[in-house]
């Protein structure tokens, strides 16, 4: 079971709160626990990767154990840590405007 | 017993104000979608319970809310929690907020450039919904204007969204600019004596008018002059800020541009200037009496590079003559020391008599009128700054 926190107006729209968990068949990597909320949550689809082309939204970061995995392949192994649910994984609005 | 709700947008969530008939006391909700910037909200003339309203936001896109029951409550019309989001031919299922440009062969337009700022190349990339206009007569339907300027329709509620490309397409995009706002495509009124014929309008692009449901378009500039761009009476390139119109004069339009109140009896073919003695006819919102298709409200602003009320007082300005000779309207307003703006899509009029006229400011006031405009009254006072403003009358 793998552990997201998303952050405040994502859970709003997907109506929940605190931590969401998702199962992930195969690797884990952002592009499958990506998948994974957004089949349990389809209204969080195009918020934070682009329809099309599936990128990260530029002002979305997204962070687990300490580290900054924006910038990875979405495709690279996630810690073992966040794909034996020790740790969550984070998806974070950039700090940028008010 | 008639009752009117307003509608009003903010750059930090939506609110819902209802009134009885007397328009004297009012009940707010809200915030709706705390946090978010809402673009727009309007109700559906054929059923005024079902809102559309677009919720954006530069972290996390386009949102599309709807509600069927007044603004109580809202979902988003796409794919419902916990269902597959492919059919079981892999095919991706309804997204509300999946705005995508239609390049295909059959019925897109190949992807263009328009220019930049500074005049260069640029591509197009969707950023968000700055206006919703629901159909006349059906509920499900309903068209998104969009930055970087575009034209969608949703044919089932909201929940899948197709470009009209023939707009984007037609020829003269690669010159159309975005203003300081974005490129965005702001006003859509739909002729209510032939819904195949509707207005559009685009900063910095111009007016726009297609006559066979969105298959074609031209554009309807003709009249117009902008001393800010290299041709002034250039087919596109002006910054129309909004453009109005009664349902029972549809050839009859009247548009705030950047500067100039314009004024158009052929459904666009040709415009003149109305502006006669404003104080300045530089501003955002233009707005039609409900009643009486010649009595227009404008709220004018100082300049381009200084975007309040001249001399610090916050006036509407009616003419009762469809233009050139207006009266400021002062009763109610702040009279000195006030420097908000109101922006484009932040005026609207209700339908009952007397007529109402409302707008928002950047500073959180919604003033609101009973009596056509003669007295004003602040219904709310410090909401987040307001992006629009729609009032609905209810039976």
């Amino acid at each position: 079971m793998i552990r997201v926190v998303l952050p405040a107006h994502l859970r709003k729209l997907a109506h929940v709160d605190g931590e969401i968990k998702v199962e992930v068949a195969g690797p884990v990597t952002q592009r499958s626990v990506l998948d994974a909320v957004e089949a349990l949550y389809p209204m969080l689809r195009g918020t934070m990767r682009d329809h099309t082309t599936q990128k990260r939204r530029a002002f979305v970061r997204f962070f687990a154990c300490e580290q900054d995995l924006s910038h990875e392949s979405p495709d690279a192994p996630l810690p073992d840590a966040v794909a034996s649910g020790k740790e969550p994984f984070l998806v974070i609005g950039a700090i940028a405007g008010g | 017993m008639s009752r009117v709700r307003v509608l009003v947008g903010t750059r930090k969530g939506a609110f819902v104000l209802t009134s009885d008939g007397k328009r004297q006391n009012w009940d707010v909700s809200g915030p709706h979608f705390a946090g978010w910037e809402i673009y727009h909200m309007k109700g559906s003339p054929a059923d005024p319970n079902r809102i559309y309203a677009s919720q954006s936001s530069g972290w996390f896109g386009q949102i599309i809310q709807r509600s069927d029951d007044g603004g109580k409550t809202w979902h988003q019309p796409g794919t419902p929690p916990g269902e597959p989001t492919t059919t079981p031919e892999g095919m991706p299922k309804a997204e509300s907020n999946k705005f995508v440009y239609d390049t295909s062969p059959e019925t897109g337009k190949p992807l263009t450039t328009h220019q930049w700022y500074d005049g260069t190349p640029h591509p197009w990339e969707f950023k968000r919904v700055w206006h919703v206009e629901p159909s006349l007569d059906d509920p499900d339907a309903v068209y998104a204007g969009v930055e970087d300027a575009a034209l969608f329709r949703s044919t089932d509620g909201g929940k899948n969204w197709h470009e009209l490309a023939g707009l984007r397409g037609h020829g003269t995009g690669p010159a159309w600019q975005p203003g300081a706002g974005g490129m965005c495509l702001h006003t859509i009124i739909i002729d209510p004596s032939n819904p195949k014929r509707i207005v559009i309008a685009i900063s910095a692009a111009g007016a726009f008018r297609t006559d066979d449901g969105g298959k074609t378009w031209k554009p309807i500039n003709r009249g117009l002059r902008s001393l800010y761009i290299p041709n002034p009476t250039a087919e596109v390139g002006h910054c129309v800020h909004h453009v109005a119109m009664h349902g029972a004069r549809p050839n009859v339009l009247f548009m705030q541009k950047h500067w100039d109140v314009m004024r158009s009896d052929d459904a666009g073919e040709s415009w003149r200037e109305v502006s006669g003695n404003l104080p300045t006819d530089f501003g955002f919102v233009i707005d039609v009496h409900a009643h009486e298709p010649e009595t227009i409200f404008v709220v004018p602003i100082k300049s381009d590079s200084e975007h309040f009320p001249l001399d610090g007082q916050l006036r509407v300005f009616r003419s009762k003559s469809g233009g050139n000779e207006w009266e400021p309207m002062t009763k109610g307003l702040p009279q000195r020391d006030c420097y908000v703006n109101v922006l484009r899509d932040a005026m609207s009029v209700d339908t009952l008599d007397p007529c109402g006229v409302y707008f928002g400011t950047s500073g959180g006031q919604v003033y609101g009128s009973a009596d056509g405009g003669a007295s004003w009254t602040p219904i709310v006072r410090d909401l987040p700054a307001v992006v629009s403003v729609e009032a609905q009358a209810l039976a």
